[in-house]
């Protein structure tokens, strides 16, 4: 068994560099979302249904999903203010088609009902917090987490507009991010925003994770009492085994 | 009960369910000695079934045609009942099936379990293995996500290296020029029914095979070598109860490990469900770094490792091929006199954990894309991994083994 741990440390001195240069990767601002919030899931829900379906789909949600957040059929209709044609039972349909969505700005806006699970809520948080005007885009806009993104910053009217500017520090290069226009929310309150669409979007990319976690605790209690009878039963039937 | 026996004499006079139970269980004797590694085998079968009662049920919701495959795993994540359960079982249960073969096959070369008599059972358990391999990598392609695609496009080019018919062998596997609707549409026979046809049938031969020559032990000798009047072996124990017993609680243990990561981490930080397959397979667009699921990376940190030879990148394919494979021909590249590790000299032992930093060190640079340095790495560590079995012969021979005891030691 000595080799074993020998083995062990071994692995880890190996395993020591290669993660250190593999972190070198550009830092994402930590999405302080918490799906047990049931205000903020349904805030994020608004501002989704609101602002980002417009030219987005997210065409494997249906809006009566919506009742996991606590929201009651009448409050979905209500809230996000769902044309009469539209049925909560159907699935969130962007309100421009993608061909004329992609003549406007060069690419389809992609859909977004699993963007959270390839794309990482922290990934959506700093994007979303990361666009800045640049007028060399045919959009006017450009994104430090999305380099040449084609997207509008469709919420400038909230956060405002910001430029990039460089800084240097000692031989480095530094961007930032400059708030230069003020829009219609504080930065504070502006980040609460965007915290709770990261939300909606962390739930919608899996909206069976709400009750996942909770079963998952039930399991592993009914297991861990399992696994005391099973080795009370092997110590039994072990008993005259010299 | 006594219509209970009735119908019990009925059967057993038509079929040998008695002699059948007795042979495989309560009179099959295992060494009493079984510690912690001899758990795996058991898991992998626990696995299987796992595996194939999950997939039947995912089969009646998802769809194999490239237009609407993706769609209908999230079909099933969202709107099936229970189907974000059965398929988080299906995807938790492929990595932890490779994760209990591993353990289960390390647990043959610590002890010697592919030494005489058990060449063929060692055989048998190396094709249950590729199966194993070619299962994973076709059920893969079936969400249809990038990941799916890319990686069944480089692992179906590789056969297009070899030299002369590799351009036809590659459009005969795909069924196309690309990987495409045609792909996808065999893939998923051959997932659902061909390979677990031959996987069922396979792990029934194992278990035939490990029957006819009895259970290798820790300490590698034989226990049919001392066997007490009644002609059962002293230091043997009835299959059951006892090893019921014992593996009921390894199972229940295992179960608790798998509930752990399918309700908490099925994405197990990306190495169970990589994140760029939740993008919808384009085949336009090919990703920046496109890795194979973990239990592939040894494999393909090896193929990486190879360099370019006449132009042709047959060599590294070749490599890969040999490195999976070598495994068959374990049983006679071992010389030692003893079977376990408990009694092999310090050499063997060298290169055992040698052997095992390279598997792992492998499968980790594997995951990670390319660069000189890792490269460099993954050359010395291919080395290592191929010396371990080409050296085989004459290390085994060499080492200064202790005498093996005669009858099982306790612990």
């Amino acid at each position: 068994m000595n080799a074993i741990k020998k083995l062990a440390v071994l692995v880890l001195l190996l395993a020591a560099p290669v993660m250190a240069v593999a972190n070198t990767e550009e830092k994402l601002d930590v999405a302080p979302i918490n799906l047990k919030d049931q205000a903020s899931l349904q805030r994020g829900a608004k501002l989704f249904v609101s602002r980002c379906l417009a030219c987005h789909s997210a065409s494997y949600m249906r809006y009566n999903r919506l009742g996991d957040l606590g929201m009651k059929e009448a409050q979905i209709r209500k809230d996000l203010e769902l044309p009469d044609e539209v049925k909560t039972g159907s699935t969130m349909q962007a309100a421009m088609d993608a061909a004329s969505a992609k003549m406007a700005y060069g690419v389809a806006p992609p859909d977004l009902s699993v963007i959270a699970r390839s794309r990482s809520a922290d990934w959506l948080y700093t994007y979303l917090r990361s666009f800045y005007v640049d007028t060399t885009r045919p959009s006017g806009w450009n994104n430090t987490a999305f380099p040449g993104v084609g997207m509008p910053f469709v919420l400038a009217d909230m956060q405002g507009e910001q430029a990039l500017e460089v800084e240097e520090h000692g031989g480095h290069h530094v961007q930032k991010l400059v708030l230069k226009t003020p829009g219609s929310m504080p930065a504070k309150e502006y980040d609460t925003a965007i915290t709770d669409l990261t939300n909606y979007l962390v739930f919608m990319g899996e909206p069976a994770v709400l009750v996942r976690h909770q079963i998952g605790w039930i399991v592993l209690g009914f297991l861990s009492i399992l696994l005391i009878l099973m080795l009370a039963l092997k110590k039994e039937i072990w008993k005259d085994i010299k | 009960m006594n219509a209970m026996k009735k119908l019990l004499g009925w059967v057993d006079d038509r079929f040998p369910l008695i002699e059948t139970w007795k042979l495989h269980l309560s009179e099959y004797y295992a060494p009493k000695n079984f510690n912690f590694w001899y758990f795996f085998g058991g898991l992998a079968l626990f696995v299987l079934v796992i595996q194939i009662v999950s997939g039947i049920f995912l089969t009646m919701n998802y769809k194999p045609d490239a237009l609407f495959a993706f769609a209908s795993v999230e079909y099933i994540m969202r709107d099936v009942q229970w189907g974000w359960l059965l398929r988080y079982m299906h995807s938790t249960g492929a990595s932890l099936f490779f994760v209990v073969v591993y353990l289960h096959m390390f647990r043959g070369m610590m002890y010697g379990s592919y030494r005489q008599p058990r060449e063929l059972l060692w055989i048998i358990g190396m094709i249950i293995y590729l199966a194993l391999m070619a299962e994973a990598f076709m059920g893969y392609l079936l969400p249809w996500g990038q990941m799916s695609y890319w990686g069944a496009q480089v692992i179906v080019n590789l056969f297009a290296t070899v030299p002369y018919v590799g351009n036809d062998l590659s459009t005969l596997i795909r069924g196309d020029f690309v990987i495409s609707d045609i792909t996808l549409n065999r893939f998923f026979a051959l997932h659902v029914i061909a390979v677990p046809l031959l996987l069922v049938a396979i792990v029934f031969v194992h278990l035939v095979a490990l029957h006819a020559v009895g259970s290798n032990n820790p300490d590698g000798i034989e226990i049919k070598k001392n066997k007490g009047a009644d002609g059962h072996p002293l230091d043997g124990i009835p299959f059951f109860p006892y090893m019921v017993a014992k593996d009921g609680v390894a199972t229940v243990a295992f179960l608790i490990v798998f509930s752990a990561v399918l309700f908490f981490a099925p994405e197990m930080g990306g190495y169970f469900i990589e994140a760029n397959n939740f993008v919808p397979a384009n085949p336009m667009k090919t990703p920046l770094h496109i890795a194979p699921v973990w239990y592939f990376t040894p494999y393909y940190a090896i193929l990486r490792a190879v360099p370019p030879m006449f132009g042709s990148q047959f060599p590294g394919v070749v490599a890969m091929g040999v490195a999976t494979m070598i495994f068959f021909a374990l049983p006679w590249l071992d010389r030692g006199k003893v079977k376990s590790i408990r009694y092999r000299g310090p050499i063997y032992k060298a290169f055992l954990a040698a052997f095992v930093v390279s598997f792992l060190g492998l499968g980790l640079l594997g995951t990670l894309p390319s660069t000189p340095t890792y490269t460099n790495i993954a050359r010395v560590l291919s080395v290592v991994y191929f010396a371990f079995f080409i050296l085989m012969p004459w290390y085994t021979k060499i080492d200064k083994c202790k005498p093996e005891p005669d009858r099982l030691t306790s612990k």
